[in-house]
């Protein structure tokens, strides 16, 4: 089993994409700055989002129960599935029931989290992701590495050498522009094709017991409404209490996920089209278990922007591959030590805890913090891997003792600019690797403080 | 920036500005028969706005797949959202669920006096589950997915006009179609 850090290190192999793949991202998080800018009042916004999802998640269940009542009233119908592997009989049972053999999905974290497509293709379905980004990470058979970019790590001359050997554009051709036609050619046939449609949602509304989809491309409108059976498939945190908190919810979204004022679509589904079928099925999948840890509840006010991401030094260096995990960032380093603390404890470690994500989540998650919290979690379960272990250790020795730390911080002042380089930057830690320590001062703030109080008094 | 209680033509001109910034263009009202004509009599044109002709009647149509071919629909939106050019459309608009979705272009034409500032008062004016099915619409389809490079037409239409008519002012704001 590799680590985050063995993973990151692979991926900054090759420095010149690590920097492009850095600057892309910083370009994204900039974008929600300037769109922000623009609205005054953007922190009682992410206030109320935060105190509405604060809310949903004390009365998830009389939400849900209220969502599942009224969907029902307009001809929904209504699933539950404990884990993932209910999840995909339900789904394939819907799609069995009308023998559906092929089918187009939009964009849903949830059906990755659940491995939904390998399912359905091992039962004879044919999955189609539409969306760009989808369909580019799932003809290159790979997990998206972003969960609002999907294929952020590619390379437009990438995509073009994948698209000539599987959709047959011209060789050596890499334009976006005519790139994306032909995958809208390539897509339009599937839409008109396909027999059911899946979409993830962003929210589902208890009062009115509708679902919200937001999108920019429009493929998941072209899948649901060209297909008799339109399936949408949520997490139990996904149900907001009343269509009025809409308004909260999309203005923070889009601004947050791309700095847009809003995505282009923002679909509303509350009954099956005329002659068709509509279901939602609402998935926990450990979402109970997270519920019920006090410090990580409120990781499940998460509303998919990937802002956390967009920010993160270390996801803009290490690629989110490197997480290994459905959800990468620092959103998915809180999600997934309590799904697998052994496999994704060390995700814990994958952030400098400069609380960037946590100052930029729409829903005000204090996402450093409950990195901070793993760390205890995965220390005391002896999940620390001894290059993070020895120095701590030391720390913790000196940081208990005020006689001791002016001592070390001293003779560590001398040390550093004494000792050979070699003490820094050796093959145990790889914290030197890239980087070059700081100019050491003369004197400690404590010596400041003393000789500048002495001489003023 | 909106002010707090934005005056009819400070609507219209943020609602402007943010729609054109996300690609969409404006039509004066008096232009539009016109505009829809040079669009091409060969092409297959739907149209639900009074004094536009269109080439192919909906009430013909018995399946959304036989809208495939559909080159330009024009359609009224309900309401208009000045902070981000989303533009509301019930079924009661759309007619049938895929047509703003599947059209090559699309036209929307919106009284000014269903302008309203943001998102908030949006969701207020609108019951969201009138029809089976809404949506907002704030652009014509896009995608950023290869390499951040913006391409219009993703899978929906490559273009949004939009036609702005009335005078403005909440007294006139008409909720039922
Ligand atoms: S944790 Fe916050 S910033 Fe990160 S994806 Fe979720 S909502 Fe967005």
């Amino acid at each position: 089993m590799t680590t985050h850090a063995q993973r990151a290190a692979t991926f900054l192999r090759d420095e010149p994409r690590t920097d492009w793949h850095d600057q892309s991202l910083w370009h994204v998080r900039s974008k929600r700055d300037g769109s922000i800018a623009g609205i005054p009042e953007w922190e009682t916004l992410r206030q109320l989002g935060s105190d509405i999802k604060d809310n949903v998640l004390s009365h998830l269940d009389t939400y849900l129960e209220e969502f599942e009542r009224q969907a029902t009233a307009n001809g929904v119908v209504v699933h539950w599935a404990r884990d993932a592997a209910e999840h995909n009989r339900i789904v394939h049972g819907i799609l069995e029931r009308h023998g559906v053999d092929r089918i187009v999905k939009s964009k849903s974290m949830l059906t990755e989290e659940c491995h939904l497509n390998q399912y359905l293709e091992e039962h004879g379905v044919e999955v189609i992701d539409t969306d760009l980004g989808e369909r580019i990470i799932q003809l290159r058979g790979e997990p998206p590495s972003h969960i609002v970019m999907p294929a952020i790590h590619l390379k437009k001359e990438e995509i073009g050498q994948l698209f000539h050997e599987q959709l047959g554009t011209d060789v050596g051709a890499s334009d976006p522009q005519y790139l994306t036609e032909a995958a809208r050619q390539h897509l339009r046939e599937k839409f008109l094709a396909a027999k059911a449609g899946i979409t993830g949602v962003n929210f589902a509304v208890a009062e009115t017991g509708g679902i919200v989809v937001c999108t920019n491309e429009g493929n998941a409108d072209m899948g649901i409404h060209l297909a008799p059976v339109q399936i949408h498939c949520m997490g139990i945190e996904k149900v907001i209490p009343r269509a009025e908190h809409l308004g909260v919810f999309t203005r923070l979204l889009a601004r947050s996920a791309t700095g847009q004022p809003v995505t282009i679509y923002t679909s509303h589904h509350h009954a099956p089209k005329p002659g068709g079928e509509m279901h939602v099925v609402i998935v926990d999948n450990g979402r109970s278990e997270q519920l019920g840890r006090e410090d990580f509840r409120n990781s499940l006010k998460c509303i998919r922007c990937g802002a956390c991401m967009n920010t993160c030094p270390i996801y803009r260096r290490s690629g989110g591959h490197s997480y290994d995990h459905t959800i990468p960032g620092p959103i998915g380093s809180i999600l997934s030590p309590g799904l697998d603390l052994k496999k994704h404890g060390d995700l814990a470690f994958a952030s400098t805890l400069c609380g960037s994500c946590s100052d930029v989540c729409p829903v005000k998650i204090d996402i450093h913090a409950q990195l901070y919290k793993w760390r205890q979690i995965v220390s005391e379960a002896g999940h620390l891997a001894s290059t993070k272990r020895i120095p701590l250790l030391g720390a913790g020795a000196v940081l208990s003792r005020g006689g001791l730390y002016n001592f070390v911080g001293k003779a560590a002042r001398t040390a550093l600019n004494l000792a050979p380089r070699a003490v820094v930057y050796n093959r145990f830690n790889a914290w030197g690797e890239s980087r070059e320590l700081p100019e050491v001062p003369t004197e400690s703030f404590k010596e400041w403080y003393d000789r500048t109080q002495t001489s003023e008094a | 920036m909106l002010p707090l209680d934005p005056a009819p033509t400070e609507l219209e001109h943020a609602f402007r500005e943010v729609l054109a910034a996300s690609k969409t263009r404006f039509v004066e009202e008096g232009a539009l028969a016109e505009h829809v004509r040079d669009f091409g009599t060969d092409k297959t044109i739907v149209s639900t706005v009074a004094g536009v002709s269109g080439t192919l009647n909906l009430a013909d149509i018995s399946d959304p797949l036989q809208l495939a071919g559909v080159d330009l629909a024009v359609l009224h939106a309900r309401l208009g959202v000045a902070e981000n050019g989303a533009m509301w459309l019930s079924e009661t608009e759309m007619v049938y669920r895929a047509l703003p979705f599947i059209t090559q272009h699309l036209i929307l034409v919106l009284d000014r006096a269903a302008l309203v500032p943001t998102m908030h008062v949006a969701y207020r004016r609108i019951d969201i589950r009138q029809t089976g099915f809404g949506v907002f619409v704030a652009g014509p389809s896009k995608t950023a997915d290869i390499e951040q490079s913006l391409v219009i037409g993703a899978h929906g239409p490559r273009s949004l006009t939009v036609v702005l008519r009335g005078s403005g002012g909440e007294e006139n704001f008409n909720i039922s179609p």
